[in-house]
């Protein structure tokens, strides 16, 4: 999978490839727990958390009524910095950018922060094929850039790889290794990242990271990570990009503190994040570091287009993740299963709304609607709400299997005239108790393998209640 | 405070009406037993089938039917969270903007309720006179506990059923992956889910399931049985109104 080519359209099959693997399936079962364990205490600790919740969802609302405004100011105080501001329409776009901006530079190699927005543009392939290296820093995506992987969530981007894997990557990448090293425990393996990674640090000529959020008022980006390698690859060298979709700006530096205050308790139930680093332009005269070029790419991409549409809200989210640590579907199948860059309830909104419904439809799809995602957003996103429009489009557009439409249809016609309803229902209760031949249910279904080809199925009871209830015969 | 005898429409929903009857009949006891006057209306689906499958308008068609049924009446009222929840909830969406079905769209949500939250936040019941030996452990179905905020309330009633011990699961409020057509569009996941939620039952050792809707309790009980767990399911219902004699879901 690359963001360039979704396997978006064959969810089933990656759903089944994620379902038999046991590294993943192990994989997946504890971390998510301590996800759900660690907010829910963050939460407990701060009683007016879900009062910030709705400040957070307000102040987006108001920044996504007047999303033009605040990019223009926020535009005008880079530049007055120093700095330069690039627009990108597209993913192409932005690689574009990226690339004539590390070749004005000189540069060979390329360090990089964690960047969803990197991701969906496929920068790191695209600046291999130019003959820069990418250079992943945080730990989870160096360990997934090794095993030439897409994240499989969007602020754990490892979390589908055990130990013993990371270990074998490591073993086989890293030559200088002692084979009698102990590096079966997270410590060690973090350390031997550490040792690697810092030699690198020195070497790039630009360094990428993306943005939590991008303030207006101040013309500044935000980062919030816990190792400390956004702000080595940001301040190190010579150039620092930062790539952020236009939808991160916020106006104050105060509404920056409210989103900060429920970012890092929904995602992994700190307070706060080890660090959150604000980059305010080039190095200023007498500043004692940073980059002497400073520039920001704000990616479209799609979403200007769901402005105005029932998607709108969508564009509050800020990414944590809770609604995939706290998803049932994600946690049975992983993130990869979803075929692009965004996993989870936030991805199966988003994906069809940047890649199109055609590709996209499957993961809305994909849903109980069980609605522990919307219950745990910090910005209120009506997730379930948002995937049953999708439903709508396919189901306007003709895309919902020809199976499913005919049998909708025939569900209206029999349900919205009594009597048909009354027949077809006393009739399908007859037949499948005779079926079950008096053991109350059946162990297969020929209309309903679905069903059956994993559980049995329960008999009716005989007659309907209504019927009953009429003391008909 | 409710008039001293409400008339209180059964939204007995499809599933009961078909597969499991006796849910019906227990509700209609609950109701009557706490000074309702119990009327069941001729009705056929709310449209939560076609609403969920991006059908928008058989989903309005079907939810006429039902709108036009319910009319006239105090309170109607559903055993199942899910299906009160595309009342509640739903129905003012769906109708929005649509001339007189809006207002009577609206009118139908306020009047409706799930069961078990009817019988005690309207009625205020706090006890039932059944009895029920055993070891029951309570699952919440997803729109029964996020939508209509249900979570209490069956087990303080349960807590008064004579010889019942309840004993939670871990994760009662995880979905058991039915999902209405979910879990036949996307029966890998829903097996995941479902797998997931009977390894759970069975760890706390009660031999009864209980749970507010029937779809989550025929995907429950089918996978118990399948892997030959002796746990019995029952909607909650039953087990409040007495009747334990009637075969469990699945048997008989």
């Amino acid at each position: 999978m690359s963001a360039m080519s979704p396997t978006t359209p064959r969810f089933k099959q990656n759903v089944r490839e994620a379902l038999a693997n046991r590294n993943i399936q192990a994989a997946l079962g504890n971390a998510q727990a301590g996800f759900v364990a660690k907010r829910a205490a963050a939460r407990a600790a701060l009683p007016e958390f879900d009062d910030i919740r709705d400040a957070a969802r307000d102040l987006k609302n108001h920044v996504l009524a007047n999303l033009a405004d605040y990019l223009e100011r926020y535009e005008e105080k880079v530049t007055a910095a120093g700095g330069h501001v690039h627009w990108a329409e597209t993913a192409g776009d932005a690689q574009r950018i990226v690339l004539d901006i590390c070749r004005k530079a000189g540069a060979k190699t390329v360090n990089k922060g964690k960047s969803m927005i990197s991701e969906e543009c496929g920068i790191n392939d695209f600046l291999e094929e130019h003959g820069v290296r990418a250079q992943e820093t945080d730990l989870g995506e160096y360990i997934i850039q090794l095993r030439h992987e897409a994240p499989s969530h969007i602020i754990a981007p490892a979390i589908h790889v055990t130990v013993p894997e990371v270990e074998a990557e490591f073993r086989k990448a890293h030559t200088h290794l002692d084979p009698g090293r102990n590096l079966s425990e997270k410590a060690g393996l973090m350390a031997e990242a550490r040792s690697v990674l810092r030699e690198k640090y020195f070497a790039a000529e630009v360094g990428i990271t993306g943005a939590n959020m991008l303030i207006a008022e101040t013309g500044q980006s935000v980062i919030v990570t816990n190792e400390g390698n956004g702000d080595l690859s940001q301040s190190l060298p010579r150039v620092h990009i930062v790539m952020a979709s236009l939808e991160k700006i916020v106006p104050t530096l105060e509404d920056a503190a409210t989103v900060l205050r429920v970012l890092a308790r929904s995602a992994t139930g700190q307070e706060i994040t080890v660090y959150t680093t604000f980059s305010s332009g080039p190095r200023r005269e007498g500043d004692p570091d940073g980059p002497e070029e400073y520039h920001v790419i704000l990616l479209d991409n799609g979403r200007t287009n769901m402005l105005g549409t029932e998607f709108q809200e969508m564009l509050r989210c800020i990414r944590c993740g809770a609604c995939m640590n706290h998803c049932p579907v994600y946690q049975s199948v992983g993130g990869h299963a979803y075929g692009w860059v965004y996993p989870g309830p936030m991805g199966a909104v988003l994906t069809p709304s940047l890649i199109g419904v055609e590709k996209g439809g499957q993961l809305p799809n994909a849903s109980t609607f069980c609605g522990r995602c919307e219950a745990v957003c910090p910005m209120r996103i009506p997730l379930p709400k948002m995937m049953r429009h999708w439903r709508e489009r396919e189901f306007e557009k003709n895309l919902t299997p020809s199976a499913a439409r005919c049998g909708l249809a025939a569900w209206r016609i029999v349900a919205t005239r009594p009597w048909a309803y009354r027949l077809m229902t006393a009739a399908a209760a007859r037949v499948l108790r005779i079926a079950a031949m008096g053991k109350g249910r059946l162990a297969s279904l020929p209309m309903g393998r679905g069903w059956t080809d994993y559980r049995n199925f329960p008999a009716p009871q005989g007659r309907t209640f209504q019927s009953q209830w009429r003391g008909e015969q | 405070m409710p008039p001293s005898q409400p008339r209180v429409a059964l939204l007995v929903t499809c599933l009961v009406d078909m597969m499991r009857p006796s849910v019906g009949f227990a509700a209609a006891k609950l109701l009557e037993d706490a000074g309702c006057t119990v009327h069941v209306p001729a009705q056929t689906c709310c449209g939560q089938p076609n609403h969920n499958s991006g059908d928008r308008e058989g989903a309005k068609a079907l939810g006429r039917t039902m709108i036009a049924a319910m009319e006239g009446f105090d309170f109607v009222v559903a055993p199942s969270g899910s299906c009160a929840a595309t009342v509640i909830k739903d129905y003012p969406q769906l109708f929005a903007g649509d001339g007189a079905w809006e207002a009577r769209a609206r009118n139908l949500a306020e009047r409706t309720h799930e069961i078990v939250s009817f019988l005690t936040r309207v009625m205020g019941v706090e006890r039932v006179t059944a009895r029920c030996e055993g070891t029951a452990t309570y699952h919440d179905s997803c729109s029964g506990l996020r939508s209509l905020g249900v979570k209490d309330e069956p087990r303080r009633l349960l807590a008064t059923v004579g010889g019942l011990t309840l004993k939670e699961m871990a994760e009662p409020e995880i979905c058991c992956g039915f999902g209405g057509t979910f879990c036949v569009k996307y029966p890998d996941i829903s097996n995941k889910m479902v797998s997931n939620k009977t390894a759970d039952i069975a760890a706390t050792g009660a031999d009864l399931l209980l749970a507010g809707d029937l779809g989550c309790l025929m995907n429950m009980q089918g996978k118990l049985s399948r892997e030959g767990r002796a746990v019995k399911a029952r909607h909650v219902v039953e087990v409040l109104a007495g009747d334990t004699t009637t075969p469990a879901i699945g048997e008989g």
